[in-house]
């Protein structure tokens, strides 16, 4: 048995210092125990982190997860190991299950769900009305103050359409010390709509789901939040339009935050031209100019996170006719290579800034220091530490993922990035890029410098997370 | 047509042929269209070749007339559609598709109310797949009998002007033949108020104007598209009183006209719509003329696409 762990020889990454420099960090009891130069092994299970960061954990503040009621796309052990393998060790998950979590009895099943996982914190978001149904508000103050701490309410998807109910959620919110998650969108402009509208659509015969569709629904979310002065998260924006509101609304001084998924920086609508269904997202892939307003919106700051709105779903629901398979594609295991690919790589910021937006934005939206939970490699906190290697390039290959599902738009993409290690509370959860589900693996000789053979002589462990496909 | 890497030859939308693809159909169109006028109306060309019409939306004239061309060249063909099929009992397009295939079929023919199936179901069956039709995506064969109308009737296709009037927004039909006469070099004028005119229509290379009466003047060929009622609930325009006062071929315009186009509509026609009764039989010829074609266009797709030598 180790007796705790020596990373050794990565640059380290933590906040707000920044890089500060190569240096080994050792992890004893669940926690960084001390951090510089020419660590000793002592007895460590220790990880070779040359040429890889060694920065805190990501926080995923938006994925879905699907349990209870639909494991067949994925549940919570398999969405808490595709997080792990993708660097994150802390999990937000929406509220859009069946039943939906909208009572504290089911958002404390899904965190106790997590905890017996083992492998990252999973915190639920809970519906803002009961059943997602947009008319009765859900019970935020029981939920809030239940084991799983619900803070974020959002009925996702199914956006709450009556202004006046939302007004009071925001009301009720503020005062239960809460915050709205708002997947702006005005509905009845994008009726039965499978992707953006434009000249793509117009081409493929799809119906389009406007912009303005969700510029509308930020704008009515914006104006409640002022009036009301609860704190608003916007989900997945994707416009220039909704962008631009947002960047006003932060100048003057309101409390919003937003976040962008990786695809909607990543890709636009013209890539639908072969009906691709795992490129049916809503929000919906945009036009070349909006995903450049996105681009400007994360270089500017005015976007504060990337979340993936990692969306499992089976093969049966994507291999159908276009206006019938289902919205969205999974996430967490290749945000780190597109955030690194096409944010870092392509100079829209810096890796520390980039880094930023997976760890210190979220925790401090989410307030997660209530969970005595710190975005950071700094002694005597917790250790919840992600090792990656920034240049190590890799194709995407959806059947090695450990997520039930595989609607992946990128399958095939050359990407660069990739998580090597994960720590969750000090204890090794990825290793070499794969579960650490295998054999303890072999201990540095006490008395000695670390630099033995003992990381080299480490095989890949055998995953046994099973795969259900077909 | 392109080739596929799987072997198969398809017809799936307009907009993937080359004009020379397009010419060459309708110029084998022409000598299928003689088979018809025999007594005896059959060819041996695909003898001992299985074609399923797999029709899951309505459709009369589509289906009759892809039978039609399939009997007239001795294949064997078999007729699937919705309400007799499993895909009522909830089974996907695919298992059906493949199902169907399993029973040693060439060709599919599809129609169907989502965009891009026919597309789709080239990468799940091993045969060779041709759109009757997807969504508001496109309508090829469609395109076709109306160009082999127009060049047969007119003489040429290269410098015609061409209007097509009325719900562009929902129509395939007017989407294949955008391409289609785009391609082979005529101009395409679209008449509609902007509620019925997709998104950015004008990158596909068409002008646009909400004026009939300009389009009146302008046009050699008057393609006048079917309108249904319940875009009125979808607020496209406010009635058909009001359509047909804006948008209709109504005997009025038709009179004024001292130089008149050639009229054609896909059919099946709203008269008292978007044409008055008594225009509709005046130029009933070309209308029926294009259900004519419609035979004579699919033999040479299906030739084509089973490429009946081979057989």
């Amino acid at each position: 048995m180790a007796d705790g762990i020596l990373i050794k020889g990565g640059r380290v990454l933590t906040f707000p210092e920044g890089f500060i420099g190569e240096a080994d960090v050792k992890v004893k009891d669940g926690a960084v125990a001390k951090i510089g130069r020419g660590l000793r092994g002592d007895g460590c299970e220790v990880v070779d982190a040359s040429g890889c960061i060694v920065a805190p954990g990501f926080i995923e503040m938006h994925a879905h997860l699907r349990e209870p009621g639909m494991e067949y796309k994925e549940d919570i052990g398999s969405g808490s190991r595709a997080a792990a393998c993708g660097g994150y060790t802390a999990v937000f998950c929406m509220p859009n299950t069946d039943p939906s979590i909208d009572n504290s009895s089911v958002a404390e099943y899904v965190f106790d769900r997590g905890e017996d996982e083992g492998l990252c914190m999973i915190l639920p978001h809970g519906a803002v009305t009961q059943g997602r149904e947009g008319k009765t508000l859900a019970p935020m103050g029981e939920m809030g103050t239940c084991r799983a701490g619900v803070k974020g309410f959002s009925d996702d998807g199914n956006p709450v359409t009556d202004s006046e109910i939302m007004r009071r959620a925001m009301e009720y919110a503020r005062t239960m010390g809460a915050m709205i998650i708002s997947h702006s969108e005005e509905k009845s402009l994008s009726a039965d709509g499978q992707m953006n509208e434009g000249y793509y659509s117009t081409f493929l015969g799809l119906r389009g789901i406007p912009p303005e569709s969700e510029r509308i629904g930020v704008f009515r979310d914006i104006c409640l939040a002022e009036k009301t002065g609860a704190r608003l998260h916007l989900a997945h924006l994707s416009t220039a339009g909704s962008v631009d509101l947002v960047r006003t609304a932060k100048k003057a001084g309101l409390p919003v935050t937003c976040e962008a998924a990786p695809h909607h920086f990543s890709l636009d609508d013209s890539s639908l031209m072969g009906y691709d269904t795992n490129l049916k997202m809503n929000p919906p892939l945009r036009s070349k100019e909006d995903v450049a307003a996105v681009l400007e919106a994360i270089a500017d700051g005015t976007i504060d996170v990337i979340a993936t709105d990692h969306a499992p779903h089976a093969p049966h629901e994507k291999e159908t006719e276009f206006d019938r398979a289902e919205f969205g594609c999974v996430g967490l295991e290749t945000c780190l290579a597109l955030v690194i690919t096409r944010l870092v790589d392509e100079g829209v910021v810096s890796i520390e800034d980039a880094i930023s937006r997976l760890t210190v934005a979220p925790a401090r939206i989410m307030d997660m220091e209530r969970w005595g939970y710190s975005p950071v490699v700094a002694e005597g906190m917790p250790a919840n530490i992600v090792v990656f290697n920034p240049e190590l390039e890799w194709t995407v290959d959806p059947t090695t993922f450990k997520s039930r599902s595989s609607n992946t738009p990128y399958a095939g993409w050359r990407v660069k990035g990739k998580v090597m290690h994960n720590l969750f509370r000090g204890k090794t959860v990825v290793r070499d890029g794969n579960l650490a589900t295998g054999p303890e693996p072999a201990v540095a000789p006490a008395g000695k410098s670390g630099k033995g053979n003992a990381e080299k002589s480490r095989g890949a462990a055998p995953d046994p997370a099973t795969k259900v496909r077909g | 047509m392109p080739g596929r890497a799987d072997g198969h030859k398809h017809l799936l939308s307009i907009a993937e042929l080359e004009a020379a693809d397009i010419i060459g159909l309708l110029d084998s169109a022409r000598s299928f269209a003689e088979v018809s006028t025999r007594p005896v109306k059959k060819v041996p060309a695909l003898r001992g070749r299985t074609i399923v019409n797999l029709f899951l939306e309505a459709s009369t004239r589509t289906r009759m007339s892809f039978e039609l061309a399939a009997k007239r060249l001795s294949a064997d063909v078999m007729n699937f559609s919705t309400s007799t099929s499993s895909l009522s009992k909830g089974e996907s397009l695919k298992d059906t598709g493949k199902t169907i295939v399993a029973m040693g079929v060439d060709a599919v023919v599809i129609r169907c109310p989502s965009a891009g199936a026919p597309q789709m179901l080239t990468e799940w069956v091993d045969c060779s797949v041709i759109n009757a039709g997807d969504g508001m995506h496109e309508h090829p064969t469609q395109a076709l009998l109306d160009l082999f109308t127009m060049r047969e009737r007119l003489g040429r296709l290269e410098g015609l002007k061409v209007a097509i009037v009325g719900d562009i927004d929902h129509s395939r039909v007017a989407r294949s033949n955008i391409h289609a006469l785009n391609k082979v070099g005529a101009e395409v004028l679209l008449v509609a108020p902007r509620s019925l005119l997709p998104e950015k229509i004008e990158q596909m290379g068409v002008t646009v104007t909400g004026s009939l009466d300009e389009a009146l003047t302008w046009c050699d060929v008057l393609y006048l598209l079917r309108i249904q009622m319940e875009r009125v609930n979808e607020s496209r325009f406010p009635s058909l009183r009001e359509y047909t006062l804006q948008y209709g071929l109504t005997q009025t315009r038709w009179s004024r006209l001292e130089r008149k186009p050639l009229v054609m509509h896909p059919g099946p026609m709203n008269r008292g719509v978007e044409i008055a009764s008594g225009v509709a039989d005046e130029v009933e010829s070309v209308i029926t003329g294009q259900v004519s074609a419609g035979v004579a266009v699919r033999m040479a797709v299906l030739y084509d696409v089973l490429g009946g030598s081979r057989g």
